[in-house]
């Protein structure tokens, strides 16, 4: 299944990124940040990709423990890949962004903090997966499974946390010249989320393949 | 059956402990070593913060927790004894019940030393509050036991546990953490904000049920090949 | 909730990890009154056998069954299953009585009943209550052996039972399992030791690489059938 969609999703991919660099470029800079604030059409679709992928991860991951489908084994080890890696993309061009708009690197609000908190669940899944032996599919899916499970109440309680002190605006409301470029850069990177999605799973099938292969042979 | 199952892990388990005290004495060593690094590492001008009491208290308790949980499951990884357990006639989810109580009242018995000494050294009113503060105390401490009991359980027939653990135990039990500090803090605030202190209670039960009705589901089949 | 089989079957069992495979397509059967030897070299696949058997291990594929049931997570299965490994499942800290009596309540009996006789016929009556740290390893596997046979399995399942015996308590435990299966219990026991095997064991069964190689009677020339199923190789 992953074989056939392979390729629509690429080319999906490749034309939704040239239309987006192109409208990117031609948005109006921000008035204060120029160039930089530019960072945010990619910053903003990369925690898009991050929580698709965590959301992949988790609906696999009780499958994996539930029934123990191979499957959904393969869906939970590329879902967990591609949070990790749009999670760094969206922690790298984050502060980047910030240094510019709010003159720190970092700060302790709400948004951030879950999702570094998310992110290093998901880093700990790829290392069990790594480290652990035997068995290290089901370990893995159980931590993906808590981690998505407190996710909402890691939200809740850096928001109560942090409500006791000044807000930054995260998200400001976009003018439309900026709204479009960001729509299409939100559907590039969703586009390049299904495509490496199904590279990753198609990669997973693969190695399963091999090891049946391996197996047949000796019998 | 169930109930009994795990109050038998239980009572085994005190059985053993009773002989040495050697988790309950080195972990309670341990968790005052801690609160006193961290100490000497926040004490200005003679002063110990006092807004630094719950961050400190919490944290000793995480760490305390890590190493007692990790040793009292190498009691069950000596002798294979594990193997045993499961094969009893009893359903799974019962031993998770029965080590995750002895883990809690590990907890407990090196709260009952932290605190006072905590509330000694930094002159922090711990016990202003003292039902909500127990409360919190005896939520945030079931809520980190249930996913600390879970995964060095789970940890148990695999290579690297001892570091494993700490990676997959802390920054998913980071909000019941939070949840702690934040409530215990509101709870020494001067006026104490009981407010904010019962909506960081409420979280941290919430977290209690997720966390306990997850372990209970997913434990035999992590447990059996 | 009480559930009684006569036979055990694997039925085409395999069992891989990845691409290494630990059994290839074993059947095998017993029944009440067998003493099968499970004999083969190290990381043959005994213990893995064994591991399915007692039901702490699921087989990738193939199928297991006790009597006409099949394999399921169920505690009325494992009441009727007794399972020692090498590593022998005692508590060290804790004395012989204090060891029993916590496997005899966990497993529904009364304790009262049960761990006075099984210390005796151990031989540990007069040192009961020693914590085990302090036995010998001749006594930790007679008592070891009585743990798991305290709720009188059917099917009596052993990973190397007879590792570090002296020839005294090798003749205990022998006589125990023929008394065992003089009753009905199916015993089954991986072992290295032809000449145990061959005095003890009514079948034996040769596994090497996963694979099953020999299901036979045992008896006279044992040694011999076994070096021909091996080969003259170190592979296993």
């Amino acid at each position: 299944m992953a074989k056939s969609l392979l390729a629509p999703l690429a080319a999906a991919t490749v034309v939704l990124f040239a239309i987006a660099l192109v409208l990117i470029a031609q948005a109006p800079p921000e008035s204060t940040m120029g160039l930089v604030q530019k960072i945010f059409y990619f910053h903003l679709p990369s925690w898009l990709g991050m929580y698709s992928a965590i959301f992949t991860c988790g609906v696999a991951s009780i499958l994996v423990l539930a029934k123990g489908s191979a499957v959904a084994d393969r869906f939970a080890v590329a879902g967990a890949e591609l949070a990790v890696l749009f999670g760094a993309n969206g922690l790298v061009t984050g502060p980047l962004w910030a240094r510019k708009a709010w003159g720190v690197w970092w700060t302790w609000e709400v948004r951030l903090v879950s999702a570094l908190l998310l992110w290093l669940v998901f880093v700990a899944y790829l290392i069990v997966r790594r480290y652990a032996g035997p068995g290290s599919d089901k370990l893995a899916a159980a931590v993906a499974l808590f981690g998505t499970a407190v996710s909402p109440f890691v939200y809740i309680s850096v928001n109560f946390w942090r409500t006791m002190h000044p807000k930054t605006t995260v998200l400001p409301t976009l003018p439309t010249s900026m709204g479009v470029p960001m729509l299409f850069s939100c559907l590039a990177f969703m586009a390049l989320f299904g495509t490496l999605l199904a590279i990753r799973v198609r990669l997973a099938e693969r190695e399963t393949a091999l090891d049946a292969l391996y197996l047949a042979y000796e019998d | 059956m169930f109930l009994r199952a795990a109050l038998l892990v239980l009572r085994k388990d005190f059985a053993i402990e009773r002989k040495s005290l050697e988790i309950l004495v080195t972990t309670l060593f341990f968790a005052v070593s801690c609160v006193l690094v961290f100490s000497f590492g926040l004490v200005k001008e003679g002063k110990a913060p006092t807004d630094a009491a719950a961050a400190i208290l919490w944290i000793a308790v995480a760490f305390a927790g890590t190493l007692a949980l990790g040793r009292t499951f190498e009691r069950e990884r000596y002798g294979d004894t594990i193997r045993a357990l499961l094969m009893a006639p009893v359903p799974r989810p019962a031993l998770y019940v029965g080590k995750l109580l002895g883990v809690v009242l590990l907890l407990f018995a090196t709260e009952a030393i932290l605190v006072p000494l905590i509330a000694i050294l930094f002159a922090a009113p711990l016990l202003a509050r003292p039902l909500l503060f127990l409360a919190v105390l005896v939520s945030g401490s079931v809520g980190f036991a249930a996913v600390g009991t879970l995964f060095a359980a789970m940890l148990m027939r695999t290579r690297s546990r001892d570091v494993l653990l700490p990676i997959l135990l802390y920054p998913i039990t980071i909000p019941v953490i939070i949840c702690g500090v934040r409530g215990t803090a509101a709870l020494m605030a001067s006026p104490a904000d009981e407010a904010m202190a019962a909506v960081w209670l409420s979280i941290l039960i919430a977290l209690d049920v997720v966390f306990v009705t997850i372990a209970l589901w997913t434990f035999e089949t992590l447990m059996v090949d | 909730m009480s559930f009684d089989f006569d036979s055990v079957q694997l039925i085409d069992v395999s069992r891989h990890f990845g691409r290494r495979r630990a059994l290839s397509h074993v059947s095998l059967s017993a029944r009440a009154g067998d003493i099968v030897g499970l004999l083969g070299p190290n990381g043959a696949g005994k213990s893995t056998l064994i591991g399915i058997l007692s039901t702490l291990a699921s087989p990738s594929s193939g199928e297991v069954r006790y009597g006409d049931r099949g394999r399921a997570a169920s505690g009325a299965l494992r009441q009727r299953i007794g399972l020692l490994a090498h590593e022998l499942f005692l508590y060290p800290e804790l004395s012989a009585r204090q060891n029993l009596t916590f496997f005899a309540e966990i497993h529904g009996l009364r304790a009262d009943e049960v761990v006075a006789p099984a210390l005796e016929r151990a031989g540990l009556t007069d040192r009961a209550d020693d914590a085990v740290s302090g036995f010998s390893r001749g006594m930790r596997q007679r008592l070891a052996l009585e743990r798991a046979l305290l709720h009188e399995p059917r099917l009596v399942l052993l990973d190397e039972p007879f590792t570090g015996l002296d020839d005294r308590a090798v003749g205990i435990v022998s006589d125990r399992l023929r008394a065992l299966a003089a009753r009905g219990a199916i015993v089954i026991a991986a072992t290295h030791d032809l000449d145990l095997a061959e005095g003890l064991m009514s079948r034996i069964a040769i596994v090497r690489g996963g694979r099953l190689l020999a299901d036979e009677a045992a008896g006279a020339g044992l040694r011999g059938r076994y070096r021909a199923a091996m080969g003259s190789t170190w592979s296993a």
